[in-house]
């Protein structure tokens, strides 16, 4: 998989730290953090899953000329009903090697790992796949390793 | 503020709530910020009528935020060293969670005091919506 850039910004982090309604000053007040242990802006520990705002190719963000599964004038924008509702996550695991600050810029490689299937009573037949990414700053340093395990069913959850 | 070994055992919880009824809006949000805009987290229409869910429910990784929003107002910011969940029920609007981390080593590594620490986070019905851990460093 192509290696992605991934320019780690304060108003980035400011809105990301927001969505999660994590008001910490380390996320968003550059003097406050630069006062703090960390000593300067840092992003919250799950931040790292942004790298898709940096993915030319990212499938799930719309793109012009192109047709999205989402809802338009119908239910989905597609000529077709898709065959699976689409991957949901399983888990996600990080380690965090060393510090990483705004301003930083970090490249992402992505590696597949296992694949394997199990079956369930809540959604039919299960389909794993787990990928490694690699995130290295801008002096070569690998800072965070994100393992994540995403799974297809066969047919929506049930609730029950 | 850092977490002292010294003052620290095994079995003691934090717990904060770190969503509650959570909006639809919020869930919009998280989508803007990540970059993940799959329409089942944010389309109505497509979840209910294509994807065939009963509504449109918040990211794996939203969940995962808030969660981590409880453990780094325990262990301090930038003090993680690992960090890993298992999304074992969707969460949806209008859900309340309270996230626990609980206690479950304080050890050395190399001069480092690390600590272990179990992660659940529970939605007002007392179903676990994410299972984990975590590990961070913490002073003497």
């Amino acid at each position: 998989m192509a290696k992605i850039t991934f320019p780690v910004e304060a108003s980035h982090i400011m809105m990301f730290a927001r969505a999660i309604g994590d008001t910490n000053p380390v996320y968003h007040d550059a003097g406050a953090a630069k006062q703090s242990e960390v000593g300067g802006i840092i992003p919250p520990p799950t931040f790292m899953q942004a790298v898709a705002q940096f993915d030319p190719d990212y499938f799930l963000r719309p793109k012009p000329g192109q047709k999205w599964f989402g809802s338009g004038k119908g239910p989905t924008g597609l000529d077709e009903k898709p065959k699976s509702s689409g991957g949901l996550h399983a888990e996600q695991h990080y380690e965090y090697h060393l510090p990483v600050h705004a301003g930083d810029v970090l490249t992402a490689e992505t590696k597949p790992g296992k694949t394997w299937e199990r079956e369930s009573k809540r959604a039919g037949k299960l389909s794993f796949r787990e990928r490694v990414t690699e995130y290295r700053n801008q002096k070569g340093e690998l800072v965070v390793t994100a393992r994540s395990v995403s799974v297809t069913t066969e047919r929506p959850v049930d609730q029950g | 503020m850092a977490l002292k070994a010294s003052a620290l055992k095994v079995g003691d919880t934090h717990k904060e709530r770190v969503a509650e009824n959570l909006s639809r809006t919020q869930i919009v949000q998280y989508a803007g910020a990540s970059g993940d805009y799959n329409p089942l987290h944010t389309d109505e229409v497509y979840t209910t009528q294509i994807a065939g869910y009963p509504s449109v429910f918040a990211h794996g990784m939203l969940t995962m935020g808030l969660t981590s929003k409880m453990l780094t107002n325990y262990v301090g910011p930038g003090r993680l060293t690992k960090f890993g969940v298992r999304f074992t029920n969707q969460v949806w609007p209008g859900d309340t969670l309270d996230a626990t981390a609980t206690v479950e080593a304080i050890r050395d590594e190399g001069g480092q005091k690390l600590v272990d620490l179990k992660l659940s986070t529970t939605n007002q019905d007392g179903k676990e919506v994410v299972t984990g851990s975590a590990t961070a460093r913490i002073d003497p």
